[in-house]
C-alpha cells in the first residue's frame, strides 16, 4: 500500500486492525520518511532499529483490540522514556537515561503503539519557535528556514512532516496550539489535571499539560483517550470521569453557544488574523451553533502574570540539575564553583534568562510584588472564564496574533518572542482546555489556526466543535516534501 | 523599573549559574525590558483578590504509609556524573 | 502556678543579665515511608539504599504525601495542646547544596499544620509554661560525608525526605536547665503519642537554638544567634553558657551583637559564625506547585484525638490523686512512657493488697540502680513487672524481710526468676514462727549473760546487739518484727 504516511492514524488501526497493513509496514514507512527528513531535524534520538523489531514482535502475536495497535510513534524528548535518552533539548541532560516511563508515554504503549523516537523540542519547553534547543532548530515542512513554533516544535514539524502519524507534545503557554497552528495541524491542550505529569520533565508545575498533536481532530480525540486518565503519582492529577473520546465525537453542535471575546483583537494585529477569526465565527454558525460576544476583561494581564509564575516555578523546578546526580557536570574547583560552571554552561541563554526571572520575582522583598500578584491576576482571570461560561459553552479565539515567522526573526527580542503566545496563555493559567485547528492560510501560504477553549474537563465539547468546524473549513495542509532530496 | 549589574550578579548566585561581565550585561537589558512589559500588572488594583493557590480545584490525596520503593541503589546512582558506587561525589564543600 | 524559678543570670562587675532561649526542635516523624515517597526510613541503611527516583529528584518525579505523617503530626499537635489548622499549605524553601536534590526543601512557611500551643514544665521551684509556635512538616535532607576522601564529599540521600516535624518554640526559655526539661518534656509526649521515638544519638531529634541576652529587668529583646543542629541536650546546654557569655562580653565591651547563624563545635566547646555563605539566604519561599493544599476535616482531627493517649500531664495528675504519690515521684514515674508503663502494669499485677508506696520506692531504688548499671532501659529490664510485683508482695505480706528482697532482687536481675521459687530454693523465707524464734533468742541471751544484765540496768544501746545476733543466728530470714517483740519480752 502506497502513501501509508499520508494516512490518518485513524485509517492506520483500520488497516492494522482489518489487516490490511501489518505494524511491520507502517513502522518502516515512518522509518524511511523519517530518515530521509534529517533536515527537519525534528528528533533528537531515533528508535528505528527497536521499533522495527517490536513491530515484527507485534506482527507474530497482534493484540488487535488495542487502540494503537503496533502504530509507530515518535514523542516529544520532554516525556522521560524507560532506557532511552532523554533529554529536554538540553545539554545539561544531554547524556540522561531515564529508568522509568511517564505515565503518559506508559498509557501509549500499553495500548499498543511503539516509539518511533524522541523529538525536539526548546530547551526544557521555554521557547515558541523551537529556536532554544541545545540539538539545534527544527525546520518547519511548510517551508525552509520557517521556525514550526515551539516549543513542540519537534512534534508539530514530525506530524505535519507525516514523519509520525500523531504524536504528543506538552503545552504550558501554548506550546502544544502554537506550534499546531504554524504547521497547519491540530494541538489539544488538557483540561489541567487530566494527563499526569508523572515522569514529564517539569517547566512550570501549575501549568505543563501534555497533549496529543495531530493530523485531524478525531486523530486527536483517540490519542487523548489514550493518554488521559487519574494518575496517584501526581498530586495534581484529578480523578474525573474520561470519556471515550472518539466514540463519543460528533459533528452535532446545533444549539451550542461560542463565546467571542472583544478582548482578543489585540492592537496590530494582522487583518489575515482578524479576517480568519470571522470565518471562524461564520463556520460556527454554519455548524449550527450560536456565537455570542463575551467579554474576558483581564486578557491583557495574562501575559506578564504568566512570565512571573512560569519562570518562577521554573527557577525552581530546573534547580535539581545541578551536576550531582545525572546529566552534565562541569568540572569545578569546589562543590559551589561545579554548581555554577554546570548550570552555566549547561544550560542555554533562553533558559538562564527565564531561571533569572523566575530567581527575581521570588527573591527577599519581591514576592508580593510579583509572585503574589500574578497569582492574584491569575485568579482574576480565571474568573472572567467562569463568569463567561455561565453564558456559552466554549469560546473561540484566533490561535496565534500571527503566522509562523522566519528562523532567527525574533531570537534577540525576547518580549516580541513572548508575545507569540498571548492567545495560548490564558488558557493555561485558567487550567482550561484548548484546541488549535488549521482554518486557513495567510498570504505567503502558511496555516492559520483557530483556537476553541472549553469548559474545565469539557474536552468532548471542544473536540466535537473542531469536529464540525473542521468539516466546514476544510483545510489542506500545503506540504512540498522541499526537505526530501 | 531598573536591573542594575549588581542585581544580575546576586540573582545569578542565588541561581548558581556563574555569568561573566559581558553575559550580565545582555542580561540586565533582556531583564529589563522584559520587566518593563511585566509592569503592566501595576495598573490593576488587586488588593482584595484572593491569590490563586492551586489551578486543580480539589484537595490534595494522602496516601497510605507503605514502603513500596525498594533499594535502587544501582539505578539511582547510574546516571551520575561521579559516584563510587555507594555514593554520590561531588567536589569538596568548602565551608 | 509558681513563676519564679531559680533565676540563671550572667554576673558582671555592674550588670546582671538574663538569657533568652527559643528551640526550634526537628522531630523526626516515626512512620514507615518517607514524607513524600515511598521508600523507607530506617536508621543505619547502606548508603543511598533507601532512596527512590523522588528522594533523589529524577526529571518528571513528583511528590504524593503520606497520610499517616499529616496524623502524627496532628496527633503531636494536639499533644502540645495546639490549635489544628485545618488548611496548611507546603511551599518550597530554595537553596544549593551537595545533599539537598531537588534544589528545595519541601516544607511549610506561611500556613503550617499546627498552630500556637503550650507545653507545661516541672521545674524544681514549680511549674512553668512555655509557648508553642508552630509546628509543621518539612522533608530531612541527605547526608554530606567530608572526611571520607581528601577532595571529594560523598552524599548518602537516605535519609533525604524523611518527614520532620519542627516544633517552634516561643522565646520562653530562661536557662540551659529549662532547655534539658524542655526538650525532655517534649521527647516524653511525642514518645507517649508514638510519634517521634527522640532518639537523639540517630539524630531523630535535634535543635537549633536561637540566643540572645538583655540586662535584667529589661522588656526588649536582644539580638539573637541561632545555633545550628544541636543533637544532645549536654551540648544545647554548653552551647547555651557558651553563646550566652560571648554576647554578654560583647555588650560589656560595647560591641554590638550581629544576628546570625553559627554552629556549635563540641570539640573546642565553643560556637563559632558559620562562614557566611557568600550571599545572604534567601530562600524564595512560595507554595509548591507539585501539591495542592492540605485540607483535613473536624471529623479527621476528631478522631484522631480519640485516638490520643493519656499523656505525662494528665497520667501525673491521676497518679498522685489516685496513688496518693507526691509530685515528685509521679514526675519520674511518668517522665518516661515506659516507666510509667512498667509501673502500672507492676500496680495491676500486685493484686488487691498492694503496697505502691513500697512498690514506687522500689522502682526508683533497686530497679533503676540495677538498670543503670547494666545501661538498660527499663523496656529492657531483665524483671519483667510481673516478678517486680511478686516480690513487693513477698516483702509487704512479711514472707521475706526487706534486706532479703534485695539478695533475691539480685538473682532476679540475672534472669527473669519467679522470686517465690528463688524464696523457696534458697530457703530464703522469713522465720515467723515465734515458738522457733523464742527458742532462739533464749539460746543467745544465755549465752550473753552479762550483756543481758547491763540492758536490764538500763545500757538500752544493747538492744541492738540483740537484734543483730538473732538475726545472725537466723541467717537473715527471722522476721525483725517478731524478734523485737519477744526480745523485748525476755529481757
Amino acid at each position: 500500500m502506497s502513501d501509508i504516511t499520508k494516512q490518518s492514524l485513524t485509517e492506520l488501526v483500520e488497516n492494522v486492525k482489518n489487516k490490511k497493513l501489518s505494524s511491520t509496514d507502517v513502522t518502516k514507512a515512518f522509518i524511511d520518511r523519517s530518515e530521509k527528513s534529517e533536515e527537519l531535524n525534528a528528533y533528537i534520538t531515533n528508535n528505528f532499529t527497536s521499533a522495527l523489531d517490536k513491530a515484527k514482535k507485534f506482527d507474530q502475536k497482534p493484540n488487535l483490540d488495542l487502540k494503537l495497535p503496533g502504530i509507530p510513534m515518535a514523542v516529544k524528548d520532554l516525556f522521560c522514556t524507560k532506557n532511552i535518552k532523554t533529554t529536554a533539548g538540553s545539554k545539561i541532560l544531554n547524556n540522561f537515561v531515564p529508568t522509568y516511563e511517564s505515565t503518559v508515554t506508559e498509557n501509549i504503549w500499553n495500548e499498543g503503539a511503539i516509539l518511533l523516537g524522541k523529538l525536539n523540542c526548546d530547551e526544557f519547553a521555554m521557547g515558541s519557535s523551537n529556536e532554544t534547543s541545545f540539538f539545534g532548530n527544527v525546520q518547519s515542512p511548510i517551508d525552509k528556514n520557517l521556525v514550526p513554533g515551539g516549543s513542540s516544535g519537534g512534534s508539530a514539524s514530525a506530524v505535519a512532516g507525516q514523519l509520525t502519524p500523531v504524536t504528543i507534545g506538552t503545552d504550558t503557554g501554548g506550546s502544544i496550539r502554537q506550534p499546531a497552528s504554524f504547521t497547519g495541524i491540530v494541538g489539544l491542550k488538557p483540561t489541567y489535571g487530566s494527563c499526569s505529569r508523572y515522569g514529564i520533565v517539569a517547566f512550570a508545575s501549575s501549568l505543563d499539560q501534555a497533549g496529543p498533536m495531530a493530523q485531524n481532530v478525531k486523530d486527536c480525540a483517540l490519542l487523548h483517550e489514550v493518554i488521559s486518565s487519574y494518575d496517584p503519582k501526581d498530586s495534581t492529577s484529578i480523578d474525573f470521569k474520561r470519556n471515550h473520546y472518539s466514540k463519543e465525537l460528533t459533528n452535532n453542535i446545533k444549539g451550542k453557544k461560542i463565546g467571542i471575546p472583544k478582548e482578543y483583537r489585540v492592537d496590530g494585529m494582522p487583518k489575515e488574523i482578524e479576517d480568519l477569526w470571522k470565518k471562524g465565527i461564520q463556520y460556527i454558525k454554519d455548524c449550527g451553533a450560536e456565537t455570542v460576544d463575551i467579554s474576558l476583561p483581564n486578557t491583557s494581564y495574562a501575559l506578564p502574570a504568566y512570565y512571573i509564575v512560569a519562570p518562577a516555578e521554573a527557577s525552581s523546578n530546573l534547580a535539581r540539575y545541578d551536576g550531582v546526580k545525572y546529566g552534565f557536570r562541569a568540572k569545578g574547583k569546589n562543590l559551589i564553583d561545579m554548581y555554577e560552571k554546570t548550570r552555566s554552561e549547561g544550560f542555554g541563554a533562553e533558559v538562564q534568562r527565564r531561571i533569572m526571572i523566575g530567581t527575581y520575582v521570588l527573591s527577599s522583598g519581591y514576592y508580593d510584588a510579583y509572585y503574589l500578584k500574578a497569582q492574584k491576576v491569575r485568579k482574576l482571570i480565571k474568573n472572567d472564564f467562569d463568569e463567561a461560561y455561565k453564558k456559552v459553552d466554549a469560546i473561540l479565539t484566533p490561535s496565534t496574533p500571527s503566522s509562523a515567522f522566519k528562523i532567527g526573526e525574533k531570537t534577540n527580542d525576547p518580549v516580541s518572542m513572548y508575545l507569540n503566545d498571548i492567545f495560548t496563555v490564558p488558557v493555561n493559567l485558567a487550567g482550561l482546555p484548548g484546541i488549535s485547528i488549521p482554518a486557513g492560510h495567510d498570504s505567503k501560504g502558511y496555516p492559520l489556526g483557530l483556537q476553541i477553549i472549553g469548559k474545565a474537563f469539557d474536552e468532548q465539547n471542544i473536540l466535537n466543535i473542531a469536529y464540525a468546524m473542521e468539516e466546514k473549513i476544510n483545510f489542506k495542509n500545503k506540504i512540498t516534501d522541499w526537505w526530501i532530496k | 523599573m531598573s536591573i542594575d549589574l549588581k542585581t544580575i550578579k546576586h540573582i545569578s548566585k542565588l541561581a548558581r549559574i556563574s555569568v561573566d561581565e559581558k553575559r550580565a550585561e545582555k542580561l540586565a537589558g533582556d531583564l529589563n525590558s522584559i520587566f518593563d512589559f511585566i509592569e503592566k500588572l501595576n495598573e490593576l488594583k488587586t488588593d482584595n483578590v484572593e491569590p490563586l493557590t492551586s489551578i486543580a480545584e480539589t484537595t490534595l490525596k494522602l496516601r497510605s504509609d507503605e514502603v513500596k520503593s525498594k533499594n535502587i541503589r544501582e539505578q539511582i546512582i547510574k546516571n551520575s556524573p561521579q559516584d563510587n558506587e555507594d555514593y554520590f561525589v561531588v567536589p569538596k564543600v568548602i565551608e | 502556678m509558681s513563676k519564679k524559678n531559680s533565676e540563671y543570670l550572667i554576673n558582671r562587675k555592674d550588670n546582671q543579665y538574663e538569657v533568652v532561649i527559643g528551640l526550634e526542635v526537628h522531630a523526626q516523624v516515626l512512620s514507615e515511608s518517607k514524607l513524600f515517597s515511598t521508600s523507607a526510613t530506617k536508621f543505619g541503611a547502606e548508603p543511598n539504599t533507601q532512596v527512590s527516583l523522588v528522594d533523589a529528584a529524577f526529571p518528571g518525579m513528583l511528590p504524593v504525601i503520606n497520610e499517616f505523617c499529616v496524623k502524627q503530626a496532628i496527633k503531636t499537635g494536639i499533644g502540645l495542646n495546639a490549635r489544628i489548622n485545618k488548611r496548611s499549605v507546603f511551599d518550597r524553601k530554595n537553596y544549593f547544596y551537595a545533599d539537598l536534590p531537588q534544589g528545595y526543601q519541601i516544607s511549610q512557611f506561611k500556613n503550617p499544620i499546627v498552630g500556637e500551643g503550650k507545653v507545661i514544665l516541672d521545674m524544681p521551684n514549680g511549674q512553668k509554661e512555655v509557648g508553642i509556635e508552630r509546628l509543621h512538616l518539612e522533608q530531612d535532607a541527605g547526608k554530606s560525608i567530608h572526611d571520607l576522601d581528601p577532595q571529594n564529599t560523598f552524599v548518602d540521600l537516605n535519609r533525604s525526605g524523611v518527614a520532620l516535624m519542627e516544633i517552634v518554640s516561643k522565646p520562653d526559655l530562661r536557662s540551659p536547665d529549662e532547655v534539658n526539661v524542655y526538650i525532655k518534656k517534649l521527647r516524653s509526649i511525642m514518645r507517649y503519642l508514638g510519634t517521634c521515638d527522640g532518639n537523639m544519638q540517630e539524630g531523630s531529634l535535634r535543635a537549633d537554638v536561637n540566643v540572645s541576652v538583655r540586662p535584667k529587668g529589661s522588656k526588649e529583646f536582644g539580638t539573637r544567634c541561632e545555633i545550628k543542629n544541636v543533637n544532645s541536650i549536654k551540648f544545647m546546654q554548653m552551647a547555651i553558657e557558651y553563646e550566652a557569655n560571648r554576647q554578654v562580653n560583647l555588650i560589656e565591651e560595647g560591641k554590638t551583637i550581629d544576628q546570625e547563624t553559627r554552629l556549635f563545635d563540641t570539640k573546642k566547646n565553643e560556637t563559632r559564625s558559620m562562614r557566611s555563605k557568600e550571599d545572604a539566604h534567601d530562600y524564595r519561599y512560595f507554595p509548591d506547585p507539585d501539591l495542592l493544599p492540605l485540607e483535613v476535616s473536624e471529623k479527621f482531627i476528631e478522631e484522631l484525638k480519640n485516638d490520643i493517649p493519656e499523656l505525662p500531664d494528665d497520667k501525673k495528675k491521676r497518679f498522685i490523686e489516685e496513688f496518693k504519690l507526691s509530685s515528685y515521684e509521679a514526675n519520674i514515674l511518668v517522665s518516661d512512657i515506659d516507666t510509667s508503663k512498667y509501673f502500672e502494669e507492676v500496680v495491676a499485677k500486685m493484686g488487691k493488697n498492694k503496697d505502691i508506696k513500697l512498690a514506687v520506692n522500689w522502682i526508683t531504688g533497686e530497679l533503676f540502680a540495677a538498670l543503670n548499671s547494666k545501661g538498660l532501659e527499663i523496656s529492657q529490664s531483665p524483671v519483667s513487672a510481673k516478678n517486680f510485683a511478686i516480690l513487693i508482695n513477698l516483702i509487704k505480706n512479711g514472707t521475706i524481710s526487706g534486706k532479703i528482697a534485695k539478695t533475691v532482687f539480685e538473682l532476679m536481675i540475672d534472669g527473669d526468676k519467679d522470686p517465690q521459687k528463688i524464696v523457696e530454693e534458697k530457703g530464703l523465707k522469713q522465720q515467723s514462727d515465734p515458738k522457733a524464734i523464742e527458742a532462739l533468742i533464749d539460746k543467745i541471751i544465755s549465752s550473753n549473760r552479762e550483756k543481758a544484765i547491763e540492758y536490764k540496768q538500763g545500757k538500752e544501746k544493747l538492744f541492738g546487739f540483740f537484734v543483730g545476733q538473732a538475726m545472725k543466728a537466723s541467717g537473715g530470714k527471722a522476721n525483725p518484727q517478731l524478734i523485737n517483740e519477744i526480745l523485748k519480752k525476755k529481757l
